[in-house]
Formats: C-alpha cells, sequence, structure tokens
C-alpha cells in the first residue's frame, strides 16, 4: 500500500508511519531455507521418542519420564473445547526430529558454518555477531557485540543452533543454554524441575511435548542474582511436515531477577505445521520473572490454507514468598492458537501478570488467555487482554481466576476488551471465576465493540488513508499492553498490528 | 458425540420415576414422543458436563427423591396482597378448589390436560418447540424431559392487555413429591400479561416455562422461589421475541437446598428488549443456587440485560452462568450483563462463568462480575453516623440486592420482595 509522504505527519509518531509502510511486505519471514536435513522416520511410535532421546544422548531416566509420557498419550483424546475448528491432524504424518546436517558436528570457524544456515539468521535480522555465535561457531563469543546486549538461543527446526553471550552470562552465574546441553551439564538441575510445574500428565499436548521435545532453552538464575542481560529464544520452523516440540524450563532462585524474550517465525507454506511447545517457570522468594512473546508464525493464506497450529502450554510456579511473574505476549501469527500462560500464585504475596494482545485477520483463529490460580494469602493478580479480529477470523479470550479458600486478602483484576473489523469475524470471551473466600476481592469486565467511527472520522479527516487510521487506532487500544512489552519488542509489535491488519480494511 | 452408557443409564433411571402420559390427542403425542428422543439422545446431564461444572446435577436425577423437610411458617404468601388471579398447585398438581376462576379477559387459560385432549391445538406450535430450539448449542435434558412427562401446567392464550396479573402459587405437602409442571404462554400481537410464580412447590420441581411473545407484545414474570430449606428445583424459562416486544423475568430465590434457573432467549424480531434479573440469598453449606442464562441475537437494534445478585453465608454457594450470543447480522446489538456476588463469610463460593460470544461488529456488548465482601469503607461510614453495626449490614445488603430488584417494573411488588428480603436478613443474620 502507499504511503503519501515519507515525513510524519504532525501528531503521528514516526514510527506508526514507518509500521504502516511495512504493511505491503504482509508475511516477510516466509522464506524457506533450503538446507540439507536430517530427519527420524515420519511418524511417532516408541522408536522415534528413543530415537530422539539417543540423538539428544540423555540418560535413561529422561528416556524413561518420555516414554511413560508416550504411552500416557496413546490413551489420551484431543481435547475439543476450545473455538478452534481445524482439520483432524494426522500425528502420524509428521516428522518428530529434523536437523541440519551441517549441525552433526559443530562447525569450528564461519568458513565451515553453512552458508545457508548464516543466510537465514541474516534474513531473520539477526545481527552479524551474534549470528557468528548463533551458528556455533567458537572463539565469536570475544568478540564485543554492539549496542545493548540480548543473549539469544536459536532453535531451527528441532535442534538449538547455538546460544549467545554464555561465558559473560556465566560469570554472573547465570546458566544459559539448550535444554538438550543443560541435560547433559547439569542434569540435577534439570531432573529436579523438568515437569515439576506442568507434569506429563497435564494435557494432551504437554504430554506428546513431553515425549517428543527435541530442544529448547534451559534458564537458571542463581541466587540474588539480577541477570544482567535480556535472554531470548528464536524459534524456527524450516522443515515441512516437521512439527517442533521445543521446552523451555526457567528456574529463579531466590530473589533473582531475568527478563526473557521468544519469538518464532515459519516458512509460507500451504499444508498446516504442528508446534506444541511446553514453557515450565519456577519462580523462588522475592525472585522476578518477565516472560515475554512476539508470535508470529505464518498465518496461513488470504484462503486460511496452510499456517502453523500452535499449541502450547505455558505457566509459572510462583512457589516462594513474593515472587513474581509477568507473561506479556503479542500473538499476531499462526493458523490456529491454542495457549494459555498460566500464573500458579502458591507463595504468600505473590503477583501474576498477563497482558495480552491477540490479532487474527483472515481465516486465523485464536483461543487464548490465563488462568490465575491464587493459593497463599494476600496474593495479586492482573489481567489485561486486547483482542482483535478481523476479516474471517475468530479470537477467544479463556480465562480462569480461582481463590482458594485459603488464598485471604487476595485481589484480581480481569480487563478483556475485543475489537471488531468488519462483519465476518467473530470475538468471544469466556471467563471462568471461582471465589471461596470474602476477603479476596475478584472484579472482571469485558467489552466488545468495533473500531469507533469519530476516531476514524478524526484520523481520515487529517489525511490517513482507511488502513492506516484502522493500524493507528488498533495500536491505541492495545496500548496498555505494548507498553508492557521490552522495548525491542514494543516497536516489533507495533509493526506486526499493522501488518496482521493488512487487507481487512474496505 | 456419542451417548456415554452411564448418561445413557442415568436417563432412563430418571425416566423410570415419571409415569409416561397416557396417549392423548395427536399433536401432543407427537411432541411427547419428540421430547423423550431428545432426552434419550442427550441423557441425564452429568457432572462432568461443561454445563454442570459449577453444580452437580445428581439430586435432580436420581431415581428417587429424598424426603425433603416441610417449612413450618405463618408467613403470610408472596404477592398476597396484589390483586390477581390466583391459580394453587399441590405438589405441582393443579387445584381448581384453591384457585379463582380461569376467565379473565385478554387471557384464554386451558389446562394442558385438556388441551392434550384435543387433537389439534395451538399449543403444538409452542409447547416443546421452544424447549427444542433452546437444546442448541448446549442440551438441556431436564427440559426435555419435563416436555416427555409432564400432565400438569396451564396454557395461556394472551390476546390483549390482561387486567391483572395471573399468580400461580405452588404449595408443599407431601415430603417427597416429584412435581413435573409446564406451562405455555402464547402472546399475540400487542397483548401484555404479568405471571406471578411463588412457593416451593414439590421436593423436587422440574419446572418449564415457553413463552413466544408476538411483535409489539410485552410479557411480565416476577418469581419468588419458597422458603423450604430442603426443597430442589430444576426450572427453564424459553422465550422467543418478535420485533419491538418486551420481556422482563426476575427471580427471588431463598433458601433450598439446590436450584438451578435456566433462561433461554431467543431475539428473532427487531428492535426488542429483554431483561433477566435475579437476586439470591443463601446460608448454611446445603445452599446450592445457579442462575444460568443464555441470549441469542439474531435480529437487529435488540437489547438484553441480565443482572444477577447473590448474598451467601455460611459456607453457601452461588453460580452464575451467562452468555451473550451475538450472531452474524445481529447488528446494533447492546448486551449487557452483570453478575456480583456478596460473600459474608469465609468458606462460601462464587463461581461464575459470565461469557460473550460475538459474530456482529456493530454491536456494544459487556459484561461485568465482580466478587468481594462488605465493603469496609461504607461499613465504617455508616456505623461512625450512628447506625448499629448489624443494621448497617442488613443496610448494604438490601442495597446490593436492589440493584437486581429494581429491574422489576411493578413497585408494589418489588416493595413486596424487598420486605421479604429484609425479614430473611433478620433472620439469619449475626449467627
Amino acid at each position: 500500500m502507499a504511503v503519501t509522504e515519507d515525513v510524519a505527519k504532525e501528531g503521528i509518531e514516526q514510527e506508526t508511519v514507518d509500521a504502516v509502510k511495512t504493511v505491503g511486505e504482509k508475511y516477510k519471514y516466509g522464506f524457506e531455507t533450503d538446507i540439507e536435513m536430517e530427519y527420524a522416520p515420519k511418524g511417532l511410535n516408541e522408536d522415534i521418542v528413543r530415537l530422539i532421546s539417543e540423538k539428544n544422548n540423555e540418560p535413561e531416566w529422561l528416556l524413561e519420564w518420555r516414554l511413560a509420557a508416550y504411552r500416557r498419550w496413546v490413551q489420551l483424546e484431543e481435547p475439543d473445547w476450545a473455538m478452534v475448528d481445524y482439520p483432524e491432524i494426522d500425528f502420524q504424518d509428521q516428522y518428530y526430529y529434523a536437523r541440519p546436517k551441517s549441525m552433526m558436528e559443530k562447525p569450528k570457524s564461519l568458513d565451515e558454518v553453512d552458508p545457508k544456515l548464516l543466510e537465514t539468521y541474516q534474513k531473520l535480522g539477526i545481527p552479524l555477531r551474534e549470528q557468528m555465535i548463533l551458528a556455533g561457531v567458537e572463539g565469536a563469543e570475544d568478540i564485543p557485540a554492539e549496542g545493548r546486549k540480548v543473549a539469544v538461543d536459536a532453535v531451527f527446526d528441532s535442534v538449538s543452533v547455538g546460544t549467545t553471550f554464555k561465558e559473560e552470562l556465566a560469570k554472573a552465574g547465570v546458566i544459559f543454554m539448550s535444554i538438550s546441553e543443560a541435560v547433559q551439564e547439569y542434569p540435577d538441575l534439570v531432573r529436579k524441575y523438568l515437569g515439576s510445574v506442568v507434569p506429563v500428565s497435564d494435557n494432551y499436548y504437554a504430554t506428546l511435548n513431553s515425549a517428543v521435545f527435541s530442544d529448547g532453552s534451559f534458564v537458571y538464575i542463581p541466587e540474588g542474582v539480577k541477570c544482567p542481560m535480556e535472554l531470548s529464544t528464536y524459534f524456527r520452523i524450516n522443515a515441512e511436515n516437521t512439527g517442533q516440540f521445543e521446552r523451555t524450563l526457567i528456574v529463579a532462585d531466590k530473589g533473582s531477577q531475568v527478563s526473557y524474550l521468544e519469538g518464532c517465525t515459519a516458512p509460507k507454506r500451504d499444508i498446516a505445521q504442528l508446534h506444541a511447545a511446553v514453557v515450565e517457570i519456577v519462580i523462588m522468594e522475592d525472585a522476578d520473572v518477565k516472560y515475554s512473546t512476539v508470535q508470529n508464525w505464518y498465518p496461513g493464506d488470504e484462503e486460511g490454507k496452510g499456517g502453523i497450529y500452535n499449541f502450547v502450554t505455558k505457566r509459572a510456579d510462583c512457589r516462594g514468598d513474593r515472587a513474581k511473574v509477568m507473561w506479556t505476549q503479542v500473538e499476531t501469527g499462526s493458523a490456529v492458537t491454542w495457549k494459555y500462560p498460566s500464573c500458579i500464585l502458591r507463595g504468600d504475596d505473590s503477583q501474576g501478570e498477563f497482558y495480552s494482545i491477540a490479532i487474527t485477520n483472515n481465516y486465523q483463529q485464536a483461543d487464548t488467555g490465563t488462568k490465575m490460580i491464587h493459593l497463599g494469602k494476600n496474593t495479586k493478580s492482573r489481567i489485561v487482554s486486547k483482542g482483535i479480529s478481523a476479516g474471517r477470523a475468530q479470537n477467544t479470550y479463556r480465562g480462569l481466576v480461582t481463590m482458594h479458600p485459603k488464598a485471604k486478602n487476595s485481589r484480581n483484576f480481569t480487563q478483556c476488551d475485543s475489537l471488531l473489523i468488519g462483519d465476518k469475524c467473530g470475538a468471544h470471551t469466556v471467563p471462568y471465576i471461582e471465589v471461596k473466600n470474602n476477603s479476596s476481592r475478584v472484579e472482571h469486565e469485558a467489552t466488545t465493540s468495533k473500531v469507533d467511527d469519530e476516531q476514524m472520522f478524526y484520523c481520515l479527516q487529517r489525511g490517513m488513508d482507511e488502513e492506516e487510521a484502522v493500524a493507528l487506532i488498533v495500536n491505541g487500544f492495545a496500548k496498555e499492553v505494548l507498553q508492557a512489552l521490552p522495548m525491542e519488542f514494543a516497536m516489533e509489535a507495533q509493526k506486526l498490528v499493522a501488518i496482521s491488519l493488512e487487507g481487512s480494511v474496505g | 458425540m456419542a451417548l456415554t452408557q452411564p448418561k445413557s443409564d442415568a436417563a432412563e433411571v430418571l425416566l423410570a420415576a415419571y409415569p409416561a402420559p397416557l396417549e392423548q390427542g395427536q399433536w401432543a403425542d407427537t411432541a411427547r414422543k419428540a421430547a423423550l428422543a431428545r432426552f434419550r439422545a442427550e441423557g441425564a446431564p452429568g457432572r462432568r458436563d461443561e454445563y454442570w461444572k459449577f453444580t452437580n446435577p445428581s439430586l435432580l436425577t436420581a431415581g428417587e427423591v429424598a424426603p425433603a423437610g416441610l417449612l413450618d411458617t405463618d408467613e403470610a404468601p408472596v404477592f398476597e396482597a396484589t390483586d390477581k388471579l390466583l391459580l394453587v398447585f399441590v405438589d405441582g398438581v393443579f387445584i381448581p378448589e384453591l384457585s379463582g376462576d380461569l376467565a379473565l379477559e385478554g387471557v384464554r387459560i386451558e389446562h394442558l390436560s385438556e388441551a392434550t385432549a384435543k387433537d389439534i391445538h395451538w399449543a403444538k406450535d409452542v409447547y416443546g418447540v421452544l424447549e427444542a430450539d433452546g437444546q442448541n448449542p448446549v442440551p438441556r435434558p431436564l427440559a426435555a424431559l419435563n416436555t416427555a412427562v409432564a400432565t400438569e401446567g396451564f396454557l395461556f392464550h394472551v390476546t390483549g392487555k390482561v387486567s391483572k396479573p395471573v399468580c400461580i402459587r405452588y404449595v408443599r405437602d407431601a415430603e417427597d413429591a416429584d412435581a413435573v409442571v409446564h406451562h405455555v404462554v402464547k402472546l399475540d400481537e400487542g397483548a401484555d400479561i404479568t405471571i406471578l410464580e411463588n412457593g416451593p412447590a414439590a421436593a423436587r420441581f422440574n419446572h418449564v416455562l415457553e413463552v413466544d411473545v408476538a411483535d409489539g407484545a410485552s410479557f411480565h414474570h416476577v418469581r419468588a422461589q419458597g422458603r423450604d430449606h430442603k426443597r430442589m428445583a430444576a426450572t427453564h424459562l424459553f422465550a422467543r421475541l418478535g420485533r419491538e416486544s418486551s420481556f422482563k423475568s426476575f427471580t427471588l430465590t431463598v433458601n433450598g437446598q439446590l436450584t438451578r434457573n435456566e433462561c433461554v432467549i431467543s431475539f428473532n424480531g427487531d428492535d426488542a428488549h429483554a431483561t433477566v434479573a435475579g437476586a439470591s440469598a443463601g446460608d448454611g453449606g446445603d445452599y446450592h443456587q445457579d442462575d444460568t442464562v443464555f441470549v441469542t441475537h439474531d435480529a437487529l437494534n435488540c437489547e438484553s440485560r441480565q443482572v444477577f445478585k447473590k448474598v451467601l453465608r455460611n459456607g453457601a454457594t452461588g453460580v452464575f452462568q451467562g452468555k451473550i450470543l451475538v450472531k452474524e447480522d445481529a447488528q446494533k446489538t447492546d448486551g449487557y450483563q452483570v453478575s456480583h456476588g456478596l460473600l459474608l463469610d469465609d468458606d462460601c463460593n462464587f463461581l461464575a462463568k459470565p461469557e460473550l460470544e460475538i459474530y456482529a461488529d456493530d454491536v456494544a456488548c459487556s459484561h461485568g462480575s465482580t466478587c468481594g465482601g462488605l465493603d469496609e469503607t461504607a461499613m465504617f461510614y455508616l456505623v461512625s453516623r450512628g447506625v448499629p453495626e448489624i443494621e448497617a449490614q442488613d443496610m448494604l445488603i438490601l442495597a446490593f440486592l436492589d440493584d437486581a430488584i429494581q429491574e422489576i417494573e411493578d413497585e408494589s411488588i418489588a416493595e413486596d420482595l424487598r420486605g421479604r428480603m429484609k425479614d430473611w436478613m433478620e433472620r439469619h443474620r449475626g449467627q
């Protein structure tokens, strides 16, 4: 789409103009890297589970853990309560393990790294110096990075390609590595916490993940440490017919602090692909974890063909008193999203926050929300959810707030607002509220409306075109959540809002 | 999805509790058989059903009714002071001797058993029809069961403005009565009627009220569900609203060990209005009250309001499940829904699921749900001005419930119910 002037008009921020300019690019991460891959045979059975475990050189207990999960999964039925509708998934018609052949042996220098992998990271906009490290080149850690530091763990299909700033983090005592490495280097830590927040039996997709997860990130922040930089994981699905099942485990020990970012993209394909991740966060006394996601999986085309089926279980367990967790998510991608980042507020005075923007366009479907489970005294939670629905999309907020009898003097505030753009889309709210003591207070409010005519008129008569105006209004509608995002993400998220709504007007 | 064996078995057990109605007129047989098939297809409600997540239906689906003690009271019945046509049911059976003359201007009143004896009757377009429509998307098996086995109830054909309310009083006599009552109200264009219902009805009461409101007609409904502590009730109110029609229903529930009130409203004509409101007060761990409302907007420019207030103490449980469904072309819909729980002590439960499902864009829909204890600041304000603590508490509780009671149009009836609430609080306070 055309933007008439390059300079920002009075009263319009430059970022908004830039964001709108990028609208024409649509889904810009939809390219595919043509790289030689190593696959496990298609389908899922105990042998595949053993194979994944063997590839990662795992200890016996982990293999048993996976097998137990697999055996349970076979007994389970796929849940159907979410307001999403998709053709039945043939779980036997998927690859459960895929890694670039060049990653079989760790490359020693830049020359040895598969140029196609390098190109992929460049295209995804990851700076070169980080890229060297990402591709697993030894020695790149010594080159000082420019600007603000963000340590990255990059997961390409089933394997972690590399983790940056590992050494600098190690100086602070922070462990940040792929979970497959952590199993080797810190087996006791992994064994202690893995599955302790999201048990193997949790739900269909989490059980599946427990059986076949191939990689993911592991973070341990020791007592009293404020993580010196932001940590981030970048997920990339590349191979065809391959499910991605990553597992993230974050442990924040007493009094520690960390901010964690997560990003994801996938190529454009006509056939839908499966992604079923599990994120577990353990938060001890006085620790503080901030987890931000910009989910930008390929959403499928205008006709609803292809895209990622995103079935994710995320949960934080505030085990200690005064523990704090904050989930922030910007959900713009995926054909189907099924995701409920939750907080178990077990410690007294612990706090959980959930800020979410879910944007669905064309034929996208999102069923997302949170659970706030108040168990400890004086616990607090806050939910701000903004759902935006355009085209023929369906967007559902589904949430649970429960105040247990012992959670005295607890507090919850929930606000879910939905915005509809066009008359063929849907916006739904399904909150569950359970209050079992009288010293706690729960407040829930929800509204659904369309883009305000007066705001639209104001923008149009200022010379904006319709799509620009909608992007601006939507950014305003979602402001409370955008403000909760870390700076880098906030910029990206603003742009994404504009891109995701491309073609929704007129 | 195929019906599971336990649900199917439970359905047969429940069905066996009621005598099958005798073969009668053609329309009635057809309606009953269809309802029986619906009930069998759905099975009995069970604990694992999402729609029964907060309320355990086992008492309502048991093959036998556990005897429930009667309340000994000399209190005057609700609506006693209102000028009305009185219809009295004892343990779910109509007693003409205790009732007034059925002739009333503007409405033709006919007992269900008279109508079902005829081969052709206007009721065939309403009886079981609104109930069947209301089975989708959520099954309501107890309502289907009611249609299939009910032999008691009245058919009201409202042709004009009815001069005084019709009051249906349900009296309990036996300790183990298991009553099934099914009423149908059909309002012609521009007609207007007020139906009042009160009393505990039976140890177990399955009640269906189907209301077909034609264009421009108005239906008012106020209900007080008797004070017996051990009674159980599952009620269903189905309404279909025509253009520019108006529907208002209010329910007061105090006491009762298990009450499930479902209300299913469908807007079929443009510019109509519906209000469903309820106030409930419960004391003790064996009080469980559930308001489940489903409003479907399938017409332009309609307005719906849901206002529910619950006061709970000593382990009582209050449930609210409300849904506003706005279909694709139901533009300009105004949907409003609030549910509030006031917990007077620590072991009560307020469980709510206020839902919105919206497929039209030019709408203003909102819901709010809050729960907490008495406002300490308000208490302090009153006490510091010399109001004794107990009175201050009563005052705040009454004010809290009043948001729902205000939805009743007739001020004298509202005042009657306020008085009942005040009495209830006097009996139940400070223990």
